[in-house]
C-alpha cells in the first residue's frame, strides 16, 4: 500500500511540474552540449541576452565531458531523455542522428538564410538538399608571427610563397629565431596546420574539394600534390628535432618567443593571448603568385540543432532563430575570440589577431577541410590517413608523389567516385 | 565406517566460488564474447554472422594485412629487445645483488625496482621530455660528454622509435627478472655452493656452471611472462607515441592496432568485429606462444630437488 502511494507520488510529480510551468507561460529548453568551457559564456551572456527578448522561455545549459559527449547524447536520444536543443559535431556524427530521424529538419527555419552553403555543408544532407543544425563556428587557418621579431629582422608580411619562403630564409640566416614552430611527432599538427592549411590555394577551395567528391579530380593531380611538395620545402626551417617535437611543443616555443611563425588554427588565438609578452600578428596562407585568387580553410565546427522529440518545437524554433541571427553572432564571437560566426553578416570582433583572421573571409574563398566530408567514411580513412603522409613528407621519408599516390590507392579502394 | 566414505569437502568449492565467479565474469566470459563478436559482422540489415570472414579479410587484404604483419613484426622486435637486453641485464643485476660482499644491496634493490610500479603514463610523459630536443636532458648530457653530435630525436625518427620506446619498457621493467632471479639464486642451498667451492669452482665460473644450471626454470617463465606482457603492450606506446602509432605506423603494436580499430580514432569509427578480429589473432599468438614454452621447452628443462 505504501509502495503503491509512493509510486502515485512519482508519477504524479512530473505533470505536477508540468502543470506549474503551464500556469506560468514558460518553457524550459535545455541545450545538450560537449563545451563545458562555455558553461560561463551560456549563463552569463548569451542566456540573459535571449531571455531580453523571450521572457517566458528559459533555457538551461547543460554540458558534459568533451570524450564523453557523442556517447552520452546517443544513449539519451535513443532512451528518449536527451535535451530540446542538441549542439552539433560536424558531419557524419550528426548526418546519423539526422538520418535516424532524431535530429529534425531546419532547412525553412527563419535565420537560415544568414549562411551560405559552405557554412551549412558539416550539417546538410550529402545531396545538401535539408540542414538539420544552425552552424554556430568554425576555425580559420592561417599562420600567427611574432611581430617583434619581425620589425626587428625588418621583414615584410609575406604574400606570395616566394616571399613566404624569402623570409623563412632571412630569419635563418639570422639565427636568433627558429623561423617556424611546428612538430611532426603528433602527425595531425602536420596535417591540420601543414596540408590543410596551405592546401586550399592549390585545389581551389570548395572547386577541388566538390571535385574531389564528385571523382573528377584525383590526388594524385598537381593541384593535389603541389602542397606536399610545398610542405617538403619547411622542413628546413623547423627547429632541430622537429620530428620529437609536439603540438604542445610547438605552442611553447612561439609564446616563449623562441620562434618567428606559428602555422596555426584561430582556436589558438585565446590561448595565446594569456601567454605571450610580445605582439602577435597574422597572414593568410601565401598563394603562388601575386594576385591569384586566395582560399582559406574556414572549418565548420559547432553547429546546434533540434532533438526531434521534443515536446518544446515551437520554443526551440524561436531559440534557434535567434541562435542564427547576427546578434548571437556578436556575442559568441566576442566571448570567444577565435571560434568565428559562420553568419553572412560580418561580425565586429574587438580581439585585433581575430579580426586580422576574420578579415580575409573579404578578400578570399572560404572552404572546409577537404577530407572531412563524404571521404573519411571508409577504411583506409583518409583522414588519418592525410596526417601520416602529411607528417612523411616533411620527414622526408617519402616524397610528395609516393604520398599522394598512396592515399589516392586508399581512397580508390572503398570510395566509388574515385574508382572511374 | 566412517573411512569408507569421505565426506564432500564443501569448503574447498566455498573458498575457491569468489576467485572463481570474479575470474569468470570478468576474464573468461569476455573473452569468449570476443572470440564470438569477431565471427560478426555489421552490415545494414544488423548483426550478421560472417563465419572466418574477418579473418580473411585481416589475413588476405592487401591493407589490413600490410597493417597486421606491421604490427606483428613490430611487436616481436619489441618482444626481442626484452629478450636481449632486459632479461640478461636481469640475470646480472640479481647475480650483482647477490652477491654477499655488495654493501647497500637494499638499496639499489628498491632503486631499481620502482620504475615496476610506476604508471604507464608517467614513464611515457617523463621519458618524452627527457628525450626531448627542445627541453629534454639528454642532449644536454650528451653535450657535457662532447657526444651531442650522436643525438637524435628518437621517438620522432622511423628507424629508432621502436627500439627506443623498448628499451624505455625495459628501463621500467628491468625489475621484475631481477627480484625473480635474485630469490631463485638466493634459494640455492649454501652446501651445493660450499661443495663447488671444494672442487675449486669460484667466482664466474661457479656462476655458469653451478648457478645458471639450478636457475633455469627461472628464467624460462620469465621469458613466459615477458612474451605475453610483450604482446599484451599497449600503454606505453599509446601514452608516448598516441594512437596513430607515428611515425608512419613503425612503433604500432598490436595492441595500438587493436585500439585504433575497435574503438575507432578521430574521423574513423570504431569497428568492434574487425577489432574482436585482432584481438582472437592476439589471444591464439599469445596461446600458441606459450603453448609452444609449456610442452617444448619447459618439459625438458631439468629440475633439481634440494
Amino acid at each position: 500500500m505504501k509502495r503503491a502511494s509512493i509510486m502515485t507520488l512519482l508519477l504524479a510529480s512530473p505533470v505536477l511540474g508540468a502543470a506549474g510551468s503551464a500556469l506560468a507561460q514558460e518553457t524550459t529548453l535545455t541545450i545538450e552540449s560537449w563545451r563545458n568551457d562555455d558553461l560561463a559564456i551560456w549563463q552569463e551572456k548569451l542566456i540573459p541576452a535571449f531571455q531580453e527578448k523571450h521572457p517566458d522561455i528559459k533555457i538551461v545549459f547543460s554540458p558534459s565531458a568533451p570524450t564523453e559527449y557523442n556517447a552520452a547524447l546517443n544513449a539519451k536520444l535513443d532512451a528518449g531523455s536527451a535535451g530540446d536543443l542538441i549542439t552539433c559535431r560536424p558531419f557524419d556524427a550528426s548526418l546519423e542522428l539526422y538520418n535516424k530521424k532524431q535530429l529534425a529538419d531546419l532547412t525553412d527555419l527563419p535565420g537560415m538564410e544568414n549562411f551560405s552553403d559552405v557554412a551549412k555543408s558539416a550539417w546538410s544532407t550529402d545531396d545538401g538538399s535539408a540542414t538539420f543544425c544552425v552552424p554556430m563556428a568554425s576555425v580559420i587557418h592561417g599562420f600567427i608571427y611574432n611581430k617583434d621579431a619581425f620589425e626587428e629582422l625588418g621583414l615584410e608580411v609575406p604574400e606570395t610563397e616566394e616571399e613566404f619562403f624569402a623570409v623563412l630564409d632571412k630569419i635563418k640566416e639570422d639565427g636568433n629565431y627558429i623561423p617556424m614552430a611546428m612538430g611532426t611527432k603528433d602527425l595531425w599538427e602536420a596535417a591540420t596546420m601543414g596540408y590543410q592549411n596551405i592546401g586550399p590555394n592549390y585545389w581551389k577551395g570548395e572547386e577541388g574539394r566538390q571535385a574531389l567528391i564528385k571523382g573528377e579530380q584525383k590526388l594524385t593531380d598537381p593541384q593535389w600534390v603541389e602542397p606536399f611538395a610545398t610542405l617538403a620545402r619547411w622542413k628546413d626551417y623547423l627547429g632541430d628535432g622537429f620530428e620529437a617535437q609536439s603540438y604542445p611543443d610547438s605552442q611553447n616555443l612561439f609564446t616563449l618567443g623562441r620562434a618567428a611563425i606559428f602555422p596555426a588554427g584561430s582556436w589558438e588565438i585565446s590561448v595565446f593571448n594569456t601567454q605571450v609578452d610580445f605582439e602577435m600578428g597574422a597572414f593568410a596562407p601565401p598563394v603562388k603568385a601575386a594576385g591569384d585568387k586566395c582560399y582559406i580553410s574556414d572549418h565548420t565546427d559547432i553547429g546546434i540543432g533540434l532533438n526531434a522529440k521534443s515536446p518544446n518545437q515551437e520554443a526551440a524554433k524561436t531559440f534557434l532563430s535567434w541562435v542564427a541571427s547576427p546578434e548571437f553572432a556578436d556575442i559568441y564571437a566576442n566571448a570567444l575570440p577565435g571560434f568565428f560566426s559562420l553568419s553572412s553578416t560580418p561580425v565586429e570582433m574587438e580581439d585585433p589577431l581575430a579580426q586580422e583572421f576574420v578579415a580575409w573571409r573579404e578578400k578570399c574563398e572560404s572552404t572546409i577541410r577537404s577530407t572531412y566530408q563524404i571521404l573519411s567514411r571508409g577504411t583506409p580513412n583518409l583522414e588519418n590517413e592525410t596526417w601520416v603522409k602529411s607528417a612523411n613528407v616533411i620527414n622526408g621519408t617519402q616524397t610528395p608523389e609516393e604520398a599522394a599516390a598512396e592515399l589516392q590507392k586508399g581512397l580508390e579502394s572503398w570510395y566509388e567516385p574515385q574508382q572511374k | 565406517m566412517a573411512a569408507s566414505r569421505k565426506p564432500i569437502r564443501w569448503h574447498i568449492a566455498v573458498f575457491l566460488a569468489p576467485a572463481v565467479l570474479v575470474y569468470t565474469t570478468v576474464m573468461i566470459l569476455p573473452l569468449f564474447g570476443t572470440l564470438q563478436l569477431s565471427l560478426f559482422r555489421n552490415t545494414p540489415d544488423g548483426q550478421v554472422f560472417a563465419g572466418l570472414e574477418n579473418f580473411r579479410t585481416l589475413l588476405g587484404d592487401p591493407r589490413w594485412s600490410a597493417n597486421f604483419w606491421n604490427a606483428l613484426w613490430n611487436n616481436t622486435w619489441f618482444f626481442i629487445i626484452h629478450m636481449l637486453v632486459q632479461n640478461p641485464i636481469g640475470i646480472l643485476l640479481a647475480a650483482l645483488l647477490s652477491n654477499p660482499r655488495l654493501r647497500l644491496r637494499g638499496f639499489y634493490r628498491t632503486a631499481i625496482f620502482v620504475p615496476t610500479i610506476l604508471s604507464f603514463v608517467i614513464v611515457g610523459f617523463v621519458w618524452k621530455l627527457i628525450l626531448s630536443p627542445l627541453w629534454g636532458i639528454a642532449p644536454d648530457m650528451l653535450d657535457l660528454v662532447g657526444l651531442k653530435s650522436l643525438f637524435e630525436p628518437w621517438l620522432g625518427k622511423e628507424e629508432y622509435a621502436l627500439t627506443t620506446l623498448a628499451l624505455i619498457s625495459v628501463w621500467q621493467f628491468v625489475g621484475i627478472p631481477m627480484m625473480l632471479i635474485y630469490a631463485a639464486l638466493l634459494s640455492i642451498p649454501d652446501e651445493i655452493i660450499e661443495a663447488a667451492e671444494c672442487d675449486g669452482v669460484t667466482g664466474i665460473a661457479q656462476f655458469w656452471k653451478i648457478k645458471l644450471p639450478l636457475i633455469l626454470p627461472s628464467i624460462g617463465i620469465i621469458s613466459v611472462l615477458t612474451f605475453v606482457g610483450n604482446f599484451n603492450a599497449f600503454d606505453l606506446i599509446y601514452s608516448a607515441q598516441g594512437a596513430m602509432a607515428g611515425p608512419n605506423f613503425s612503433t604500432d603494436i598490436l595492441g595500438t592496432f587493436l585500439y585504433r580499430t575497435f574503438f575507432g580514432f578521430q574521423l574513423q569509427i570504431g569497428d568492434p568485429y574487425m577489432g574482436s578480429a585482432i584481438a582472437s589473432m592476439m589471444f591464439l599468438i599469445i596461446l600458441a606462444g606459450v603453448c609452444l614454452y609449456l610442452f617444448g621447452i619447459q618439459t625438458r628443462l631439468r629440475r633439481y630437488q634440494f
